[in-house]
């Protein structure tokens, strides 16, 4: 299979890559705001812990 | 049984999750790896569709997704109301945008493979309404959240949110087959004479499957900071978190 069929899809592939591309887009979004949640959560905690014991 | 009641507790469940993680992320790459090469360069072409079929590898899996984070929405919330289980609580919580955008996608993935195959974009379709209508429900529960402040008094309202919206479910599922509709029957469910040829049924099976890893490792990765935080005056939290800040 030639690099050229891949994209052209039987003449769908401007339907069916961009499909895939917004699948990952939105993994990609689902992991980022995991990622960015842990980050906040850690910050929060943190300054929790800083505030109960600030020695 | 006294495995699972010791799970419910959140230390432990913290600590089961940690070793479990690498695990499902494992299995998912391995499973969407398959799926995906499968489904874009081994299955032949539709004799219908040509290509333009292989959309139903992502379109598929995100739509049944969407619908079973639905329903564990609603085991969660009952297990919320009736037993006042924190973790179904956090379940839940953390389960919805990820329910949110599994819908998305389905209705976005829907409407690229509908614009070849019927011609159009959108159409008032009874699958493609009661979708919608999901993707409402997940928008609603999420608001529904972020307004209410009083911790217990938000998982009740939301806990009666996601089972009311339930019924929406069976309508989903069945809507093809009580109104006369554009979008085509069930593929894969029906078991007995299968719509879809095994070198095309394996790769999906497989997204499927790495759909729903994707949506338990992205849940116990929320669920562990939710956890956290709900937890943070116990002991063990100011241990895990000076462990993980030295």
């Amino acid at each position: 299979m030639h690099f050229h069929e891949i994209i052209y899809m039987g003449g769908f592939g401007a339907y069916v890559w961009p499909a895939y591309g917004i699948t990952f887009f939105i993994f990609g979004l689902n992991i980022l705001s995991a990622l960015l949640q842990k980050r906040h959560t850690k910050k929060i905690l943190q300054q929790f812990f800083k505030d109960e014991n600030p020695s | 049984m006294i495995f699972f009641t010791k799970l419910l507790s959140p230390k432990s469940f913290y600590e089961c999750s940690t070793h479990c993680l690498p695990w499902i992320l494992m299995c998912f790459i391995l499973f969407f790896s398959y799926g995906l090469i499968g489904g874009l360069f081994l299955s032949p072409a539709d004799y219908q569709q040509g290509d333009g079929f292989r959309i139903i590898y992502v379109h598929v899996p995100s739509a049944m997704a969407a619908m079973a984070v639905y329903l564990v929405m609603a085991i969660c919330g009952i297990l919320t109301l009736v037993f006042r289980i924190k973790l179904a609580a956090i379940a839940m919580s953390a389960s919805a945008t990820l329910g949110a955008s599994f819908t998305a996608l389905a209705l976005i993935t829907g409407s690229i493979w509908g614009k070849p195959m019927w011609g159009t974009w959108w159409i008032w379709d009874a699958r493609l309404t009661s979708m919608l209508i999901l993707l409402f429900l997940y928008i609603g529960f999420i608001a529904l959240q972020s307004v209410i402040s009083h911790p217990e008094n938000r998982d009740r309202a939301s806990s009666i949110l996601a089972i009311v919206g339930v019924i929406n479910l069976p309508i989903i599922h069945y809507s093809v087959i009580w109104w006369n509709t554009l979008h085509q029957g069930p593929t894969i469910s029906k078991w007995g004479t299968p719509s879809i040829a095994p070198q095309m049924l394996y790769p999906l099976l497989s997204m499927l499957v790495a759909f729903m890893l994707f949506y338990a490792f992205i849940l116990l990765l929320k669920m562990r900071q939710q956890i956290l935080l709900r937890e943070k005056k116990s002991t063990w939290v100011r241990e895990i978190l000076c462990i993980s800040t030295k």
